[in-house]
């Protein structure tokens, strides 16, 4: 378990009879951005609550930052920051009051608590608002004073929940744009826990995607692809008028085609080139076959992320 | 111990910072106020014609033809204030989403509920003992009778009586606060038990005692005993009734220890009343006042226990 910021090897959590994590082995190495996906229920907050040691795991073996959190919880969270999904703040306390109650609890000598403050705020672009109490400020402004109020204690790894949920676009790319700073000039570990496909797609390294308890794909995207699609880089999507089996045995003989497959009227093709020449001239040649549509696109983790909860 | 000290000084700001905390001061204060000006509009003809060596003390019981006494205002508010010291310490945070982000900072999770308690006594006794003071103070001023040794210890016991009864109040309204994830309806649960031990113990425990041992013009000694130590058996259940008897036999010496037991018309007549002297005060109210400390205590290890033990989940 030594190379990782954390890591996991058959990691149980039961709540009475219901298994919620199901002998997870979770490896994350440091520097890296790890997107954990999955549906509300999946076991996502339960793993970030074992990792800080706000719960104890039932069965099998954990580590975070070479420590293990039921034993040293304390040394794992001064080094750990925790955003979680809502994030809640003293709200009849300006900014920089919350923020110094964090550096406070985390033992930051009281000196140097005034100059991390006004470093973080002007990270998240909230400097301005250092003398505001919370009650005024904007969902987004919460949130920005969350990823603030993380950074306060120069963490090594930094778990986020949800970080752009219910933000507008513009302020969640700003977050987005502030972690991919943090990960590179800092080289902060990210542990990002959403089931926004397209934001973990944007800025992880690695995903994970968790159903049931269970760790049922992991990788980068295309690896993933690669497991779920059989290792082709493109989608056809073919719309017809017409039998659609008696099409498919026609386009699998195609040369470069790796995948075919069919919902309805809609035909998905997998390849590694860009063959849809090819393919339009099987289905003008066949008799009976109208074509309505033709679409190529790249396998976005929504695509992943969709056929492994169909093959679940 | 450094993040209870932290938390403990950032609760300790917010009660004194906060409405509720003004609100309570300002109430405590006027009733404190108006309860000396009329124990001094009396306490002049009480001092004349009384031999009692306790004078001063007589600040805080003397009461007048409307309003009563200062002890009887205090053995009200004290409860309240418990109450509203308590009743939102935990479930407020978890509501305001501040607990997981809180237990996420290297602390160790009773640091939160400790700080809390210790910060909440801490404005209490502030409160209590300040209103004491500035009775004594201007008591001290109008009657021109400086207190003893004897009334000062008995004065400071008073203080501490206090303390620990506000403590029981708001162990229990915390205790709710861990238990009910609703700010209402933990205050209410918490209301509705002060008003049971405030008001209706005394209806029943009278109800009861009348139904054992029935009382009637023809009734015997026996009987009347019976009823008498039936109906304070039941009061005694009551802490407002605990703390009710602890000070009332600390601040009135003379004669105060009889309504602690069955005692006839007849026996009085018998007796020479003395004052109790501070030792044999404290040996009446002992268990009284132990108890008072261990039902706080009490409602505080459980509010701790069922805290340690809660799960946290991060929405």
């Amino acid at each position: 378990m030594d190379n990782y910021i954390i890591s996991t090897k058959n990691l149980t959590k039961k709540y009475g009879n219901k298994v919620v994590v199901d002998n997870l082995n979770l490896n994350i190495s440091n520097g890296e951005i790890y997107g954990l996906l999955g549906p509300n229920g999946a076991g996502k907050s339960t793993i970030i609550l074992m990792l800080l040691g706000l719960t104890e795991p039932t069965s099998g073996e954990l580590s975070v930052l070479d420590f293990i959190p039921t034993k040293d919880p304390l040394k794992i969270k001064r080094h750990t920051g925790y955003l979680p999904e809502k994030v809640g703040f003293y709200e009849d306390m300006t900014s920089a009051q919350n923020l110094e109650y964090t550096a406070l609890l985390n033992g930051i000598p009281e000196k140097e608590i005034p100059q991390k403050i006004d470093e973080c705020l002007d990270l998240v672009g909230l400097k301005k608002e250092k003398n505001r109490i919370v009650k005024q400020f904007s969902k987004g402004m919460k949130q920005r004073l969350g990823i603030a109020d993380v950074l306060i204690k120069d963490p090594k790894l930094v778990i986020f929940d949800e970080p752009t949920e219910g933000l507008d676009v513009e302020v969640a790319n700003q977050i987005l744009a502030t972690i991919l700073d943090l990960n590179k000039e800092r080289n902060m570990t990210f542990l990002i826990s959403s089931h926004q496909l397209n934001l973990v797609q944007k800025i992880c390294h690695k995903v994970g995607i968790m159903s049931n308890g269970k760790l049922i794909g992991e990788g980068n995207i295309s690896e993933l692809s690669k497991n779920i699609f059989g290792g082709h880089k493109y989608q056809i999507e073919v719309e017809i008028i017409g039998d659609a089996e008696k099409l498919i045995e026609k386009i699998k003989s195609v040369k470069g085609i790796k995948s075919v497959t069919s919902t309805g009227n809609t035909i998905h093709i997998g390849t590694d080139t860009d063959l849809r020449q090819d393919v339009s001239k099987v289905i003008t040649n066949t008799e009976g076959i109208i074509l309505t549509k033709m679409d190529i696109k790249d396998f976005s983790l929504e695509d992943v992320y969709l056929n492994y909860f169909k093959e679940v | 111990m450094k993040s209870v000290l932290t938390i403990y000084r950032k609760e300790l700001a917010d009660y004194f910072g906060s409405k509720k905390f003004l609100i309570l001061l300002g109430l405590v204060y006027l009733t404190g106020l108006t309860s000396i000006y009329v124990s001094i509009q009396n306490i002049r003809a009480a001092a004349q014609s009384s031999t009692d060596a306790f004078v001063f003390l007589k600040l805080f019981t003397t009461s007048g033809d409307v309003l009563p006494s200062f002890l009887y205002f205090l053995s009200f508010f004290i409860p309240i204030m418990g109450i509203v010291f308590g009743f939102d310490a935990i479930n407020s945070e978890r509501n305001s989403k501040n607990l997981s982000r809180l237990l996420s900072q290297p602390i160790y999770r009773d640091s939160i509920i400790n700080g809390k308690f210790l910060a909440g006594i801490t404005t209490m006794a502030i409160i209590i003992s300040s209103i004491i003071m500035i009775i004594a103070g201007i008591g001290l001023r109008v009657i021109g009778v400086p207190p003893n040794s004897e009334e000062i210890l008995r004065i400071l016991i008073f203080i501490f009586i206090c303390v620990c009864y506000g403590t029981f109040w708001m162990a229990l309204s915390m205790l709710f606060s861990v238990v009910m994830d609703k700010t209402a309806t933990s205050i209410l649960t918490a209301i509705a038990i002060w008003i049971f031990f405030f008001f209706f113990i005394q209806i029943i425990a009278s109800a009861i005692a009348n139904a054992v041992a029935p009382v009637s013009s023809s009734a015997t000694l026996a009987t009347q005993i019976k009823n008498f130590s039936v109906d304070i058996g039941i009061k005694r259940i009551s802490p407002a009734y605990l703390f009710t008897e602890s000070i009332t036999v600390l601040l009135v010496p003379s004669g105060s220890q009889l309504f602690l037991r069955a005692v006839t018309t007849a026996d009085i007549s018998k007796m020479i009343l003395s004052p109790l002297s501070l030792g044999q005060s404290l040996v009446q109210v002992w268990p009284q006042i132990v108890v008072i400390i261990a039902l706080a205590i009490i409602c505080f290890a459980i509010s701790y226990i069922v805290f340690i033990k809660q799960e946290i989940r991060s929405t």
